[in-house]
């Protein structure tokens, strides 16, 4: 093992010898100001919201059928192009500037039902000939679903960038203690946070919530007792799509735009949430999203500004992908996951 | 009740799919190949093909004939209501804002060009008199079955390859002859298209009647037949450039690339089972390493010739995939695969970023890279290239094939099937992983050296995540683990989707549902992987592939 | 260390979690010995194999093979030092064929290297023919002959079964631990199992360490008990000492030693029964 052992070494003292050096650098710098530095954290716990909102669905899908559902980062995209059809009329006609609740409610609802059907559709379809299938069969299948859906929305409704109506009223900003915080942001999160509670209520209190828990944690035993395997799996792609669906109607809300292939990164960098909290554990889907949207954000400023890079924002997506590939190297658990891992071994 | 229910059923999944391919905007684009000049399109073949498709399913199992006609016709008449449905509302409401695909040039197309009233009832029509057709087809003769399929489908391939086909018929005397009788220079003649169809169909025909007649061929006989195929294969790929000219050896160019990193990815994938999905990370170190060796522009290092810089390609693309397979070793299945795939990103960002654009040349791209030449003669060409290309290819079919059926080979497919035991057994998993990611690196940096000086230039646009995901559906739709499958898989999806250029935007729609399709019903692939007979041919001396004792 | 002894384990214990799945166990396996290994369910036999063969890293403790201690070494090494072994549910390489299996198990006895396969050395070509005749006469021991180019998941059951321990056996081993051999087997097929076994040590001079379920093959043909219950040894000796064991007598039957005599003499008699057919 010593070669592995060396090379393991060595990419852990270079990541941690890179993040020390940047951060001091950074700090020694000083070029940023305290009202910058919150801008990052406040944008990074608003797009982590949202990665926590995708990840909970890559979490629970992989929890009661073991396996990564490549195509969840698509279903987020279904959700905000349902969004998107939803809300260019009512601002059109002037109703989502009026009845800023009642037509957010309804771009929602939108997102939701849609995401969370295709999310049953291509259960049926494409993963549930799989059920017991080993191997990298349905993983692949996964990919075609996600090439598939990509490719079907770039056929029916172009493959331009379309802009996402911007009422009014989104542009309020609050300003406390000399910091400016942009609504959409505490809009986002609040509601984030808000759906993310309900659903962890429907996963603990419910009778599907708990038959859900009860496959994740041995799927043949709570067969035996009874539960509806099948049922839970088609209500665990429910849940999942339409949390999903929420998460891509906000993500166009904030981004201001919605394309075909919007889902992939912010797909795969959830994905890479999931297993950073530990894949199988709701709330580690949570906290893993949340982590990687901060790292995310203030990472480039906090990590690479310090050791000289130019333009250290472009770097950003490769800051998640090193951190997804570094949890998956070296804690596949994740932080929450303990129990899940002690299975897989 | 039972039948008439299920035919039904069928006609509406079949008249989705109708639907589905014109919002999509297929047919609309099919409609613009003919097939038959002036008669029949692409379009109306696909409809006609889903009608008669729609019609064999709906009567299988329906029991007595006149019950399968029923069911034939009722599926048909489902089916076309839907697309007639289609119809009328694009012509009454106002779609196009939202599917962009639902204009006038479609709702004409699936009206016939009448007005849509009467559209609407040639649709219903025809999905009937298909779906009945269908249904005759499917309990007729098989023999006579099979000849039908067998002349429509030639007609479809002579009407659309009509360009390429020409192409290759640039003679005088009788093959010009031959030409002029069934082509025009737009396409088919319709009397060509009649004449075709009988050739097909007879010898479909003629075939069946002796093949049935035929023993079964033994072992022997069918190895001498694979061998005898193969070589006809390759000598119809080394002659094409020259007989089909530049375009021709451009797309074969494309296709024996994607057979070089097909042969890569398979020991990879296929072999060893790691899925790998960052195989464009090593492809990229390959071409910009070649780039940035004989670059003739100031970004370039050491205007190397391209011979020298090669090897070097290949070394640091093999130095590459170690020490990215190192820290990865015991990272698995599932996980590997997305590892591996953020790896490939990485990559990707990294080279098209201003960090590294003063060595890389960020979007600007590294320009200015030497043909290789021969002594004076230059390979300066895509046809020339394509020779290149083909000798690498081959060398590494023979490398992969060699391997196959070697230690290593053998200890890898111990380690696809169930890593523990293969380590228990004294496999080293340290050593036949790198050996794994190593070569397979290697093939994949192979191919970007050869990109990157077909070009002459590199850009970070040419190394997106799809270039992996083309060799990994190849492999796939080939067959993983089978050489043959490589070479068939780059064809069909390299090759084809090249030759029909208009639907290049909808090859990854394709690739997907064949991922899809591929995985559901035939995930051993269209040319699976051989078991080998090595018992009885062990006597023999040397383990070589034989035919199948089952397919895998 | 005893001359005598091939295998041994001193204070072996491994943990998961909170859970002692096994608590210093010492056990000595003489050479040429068949060593079974009894016990309830879950009370560590499979565990025992995984820590000698490394496939777990025992939590503490020692194992000793040939005087050479072999616990932190991979699993390849400890193949390498010569202990092979099968598993309760077959572990066959389902996709190739069984003599590929075979072929498999002959890595660490085939020596060539891969640029010498890639180029067809004439080494490379005599190695691969002399692994094929060895496997070859592998396949006919485990009488397989003329089923080699099959699939090894079309095999029937009881072939695979042999499949597994030929694999094991072409690993050249000192050592070969059988977990399970004669699970789901009819008490005739049972019997063609423990032959095969003994025909197995007397063939390839080798030393057996074996789990098994059934009393009556453990009873029929081990030279040597150890019994495991919750992770510990509670007994240990001869079939004939163990089986009389009260130790034991209470962990099989789940009977308190102050049980009635009925209920041990009836436990006494299905042990001694199984003794009885050796």
């Amino acid at each position: 093992m010593s070669a592995v052992s060396l090379a393991l070494w060595t990419v852990r003292f270079l990541v941690v010898a890179l993040v020390v050096a940047g951060t001091i650098g950074t700090i020694l710098k000083d070029r940023y100001t305290t009202a910058q530095w919150f801008e990052f954290v406040l944008f990074g716990l608003t797009i982590g919201s949202l990665y926590a909102q995708v990840a909970l669905g890559y979490t629970m899908v992989y929890g009661v059928l073991r396996l990564i559902n490549f195509a969840h980062g698509d279903i987020m995209m279904c959700g905000a192009f349902a969004g998107y059809f939803v809300a260019t009329p009512l601002e059109n006609s002037g109703f989502l500037e009026v009845h800023p609740v009642l037509g957010m409610t309804a771009i929602l609802a939108a997102g939701m039902v849609v995401s969370g059907v295709i999310a049953v559709l291509t259960e049926r379809i494409a993963y549930r000939p799989f059920r017991r299938v080993q191997g990298f069969a349905p993983l692949i299948c996964a990919f075609g679903v996600s090439f598939f859906l990509e490719q079907t929305f770039r056929g029916l409704f172009g493959s331009s960038v379309k802009s996402y109506p911007a009422p009014k009223w989104e542009g309020v900003e609050f300003h406390w203690a000399g910091l400016s915080v942009p609504g959409v942001d505490v809009l986002v999160i609040v509601l984030a946070v808000a759906f993310m509670a309900v659903l962890y209520l429907i996963v603990q209190k419910t009778r599907m919530g708990m038959a859900m828990r009860a496959v994740s944690e041995d799927g043949e035993a709570a067969a035996l007792m009874g539960v509806d395997v099948g049922k839970v799996i088609v209500f665990t792609f429910a849940l999942g799509g339409a949390m999903a669906g929420i998460a891509g109607v906000f993500y166009a809300f904030l981004f201001k735009q919605v394309y075909f292939y919007m889902g992939f990164t912010p797909g795969i960098k959830a994905f890479g949430g999931a297993v950073l909290g530990g894949i199988g554990s709701v709330p580690g889907a949570m906290l893993g999203g949340f982590f990687l949207g901060l790292v995310e954000s203030v990472g480039p400023s906090l990590f690479l500004d310090g050791i000289g890079i130019k333009a250290p924002y472009e770097l950003r997506d490769v800051i998640a992908y090193t951190l997804m590939i570094l949890v998956l190297v070296f804690r596949p658990q994740g932080i929450l996951g303990e129990h899940m891992a002690k299975k897989r071994a | 009740m039972k039948t008439l229910t299920k035919a039904a059923t069928t006609g509406l999944l079949f008249g989705v799919g109708g639907v589905y391919l014109a919002l999509v905007g297929l047919l609309e684009m099919m409609q613009a190949r003919p097939i038959v000049f002036g008669a029949v399109n692409l379009g109306q073949a696909v409809l006609a093909l889903l009608a008669l498709a729609c019609g064999v399913v709906a009567a299988r199992d329906a029991g007595p004939a006149f019950a399968r006609a029923g069911a034939g016709l009722l599926g048909g008449l489902v089916a076309g209501a839907l697309m007639a449905l289609l119809q009328v509302i694009v012509a009454t409401v106002p779609l196009q804002g939202m599917f962009i695909a639902a204009s006038p040039a479609l709702r004409n197309m699936l009206a016939f060009g009448f007005a849509p009233g009467p559209g609407a009832l040639a649709m219903l029509l025809g999905g009937g008199i298909g779906g009945l057709a269908g249904a005759v087809l499917a309990v007729t003769l098989p023999s006579l079955r099979r000849a039908i399929v067998a002349g429509a489908a030639a007609v479809v391939i002579a009407g659309v390859f009509q360009e390429l086909i020409q192409l290759m018929m640039q003679y005088e005397g009788i093959i010009g002859w031959i030409r002029d009788f069934v082509y025009t220079w737009q396409g088919l003649r319709p009397q060509g298209a009649v004449a075709i169809f009988v050739i097909a169909g007879g010898t479909s025909l003629v075939l069946s009647h002796r093949s049935s007649a035929d023993h079964v061929p033994s072992p022997d006989e069918r190895r001498r037949r694979r061998f005898i195929s193969a070589g006809v294969a390759l000598l119809v790929l080394v002659l094409m450039p020259l007989l089909a000219g530049a375009y021709i050896g451009e797309v074969l160019m494309l296709v024996g690339l994607y057979i070089l990193m097909g042969m890569g990815l398979n020991l990879e994938v296929g072999l060893a089972g790691l899925l790998d999905l960052g195989f464009v990370a090593f492809f990229a170190v390959g071409a910009y390493t070649t780039a940035l060796l004989t670059s003739g522009s100031s970004i370039g290092l050491l205007h190397l010739s391209y011979w020298e810089a090669m090897p070097i390609a290949v070394l640091i693309s093999i130095l590459g995939g170690v020490l990215f397979g190192l820290p990865v070793l015991g990272v698995r299945g599932d996980y590997l695969a997305v590892a591996t795939l953020g790896l490939g990103e990485i990559v990707r960002i990294v080279v098209l970023s201003d960090f590294a654009a003063p060595l890389l040349g960020g979007p600007q791209g590294v320009l200015d890279i030497p043909k290789p030449s021969i002594g004076s003669f230059e390979l300066g060409s895509p046809v020339k290239l394509f020779y290149l290309t083909l000798v690498c290819a081959g060398v590494a079919a023979f490398i992969a094939w060699r391997l196959e059926n070697s230690r290593l080979g053998r200890a890898w497919e111990a380690l696809r099937d169930d890593e523990d035991v293969a380590q228990a057994l004294g496999v080293n998993l340290i050593r036949s992983k790198l050996l794994a990611y190593g070569l397979g690196a290697a093939f994949a940096g192979l191919g970007g050296s050869i990109f990157a000086t077909m070009l002459g230039s590199v850009y970070p646009s040419s190394f997106q995540l799809l270039i992996s995901i083309n060799v990994l559906a190849l492999i796939i739709v080939g067959g993983m683990g089978s050489l043959p499958g490589v070479v068939l898989g780059a064809i069909a999806l390299i090759g084809l989707p090249e030759l029909l250029r208009e639907f290049g935007e909808y090859r990854y729609l394709f690739y997907g549902a064949a991922l899809i399709v591929m995985m559901r019903w035939k995930p051993e692939g269209l040319w699976p992987s051989e078991v080998r007979s090595r018992e009885l041919h062990a006597a023999a001396g040397e383990a070589e592939p034989v035919a199948a004792m089952e397919p895998g | 260390m005893a001359e005598a002894s091939l295998l041994l384990c001193r204070r072996l214990t491994r943990r998961f979690g909170g859970i002692a799945a096994l608590t210093d166990l010492d056990l000595e396996v003489a050479a040429g010995a068949i060593h079974s290994i009894i016990g309830p369910n879950g009370a560590g036999k499979t565990t025992v194999f995984n820590c000698i063969t490394q496939n777990l890293s025992p939590t503490s403790g020692e194992v000793w093979f040939r005087s050479e201690r072999i616990d932190g070494l991979t699993p390849d090494r400890v193949a390498a030092a010569g202990i092979s072994r099968t598993y309760q549910n077959i572990r066959l390489f389902r996709n190739i064929t069984a003599i590929e299996n075979l072929l498999v198990g002959m890595h660490l006895h085939v020596h060539s290297h891969w640029w010498g396969a890639v180029l067809g050395t004439p080494h490379t070509r005599r190695e691969e023919a002399r692994a094929h005749a060895e496997a070859l006469k592998l396949l006919h021991f485990i009488d397989l002959a003329g089923r080699g180019d099959l699939l090894a998941r079309n095999l029937a059951y009881g072939e695979q079964r042999r499949l597994e321990i030929g694999r094991a056996l072409a690993t050249r081993p000192k050592l070969l631990l059988l977990d399970e051999p004669t699970a789901g087997m009819n008490p005739h097929e049972t019997s063609r199992m423990m032959a095969f076994i003994q025909r197995v040590r007397a063939e390839f001079d080798i030393t057996i360490l074996l789990i098994e379920h059934q009393m009556r093959v453990v009873m029929g043909m081990s030279d040597r008990v150890t019994v495991l219950d919750h992770g510990a040894k509670i007994a240990e000796g001869t079939p004939a000492e163990v089986q009389g064991d009260p130790a034991v007598i209470e962990a099989y039957l789940g009977v308190k030693s102050a049980a009635p005599a009925a209920a041990r003499d009836h436990a006494a008699s299905l042990l001694g029964a199984a003794a009885s057919e050796r």
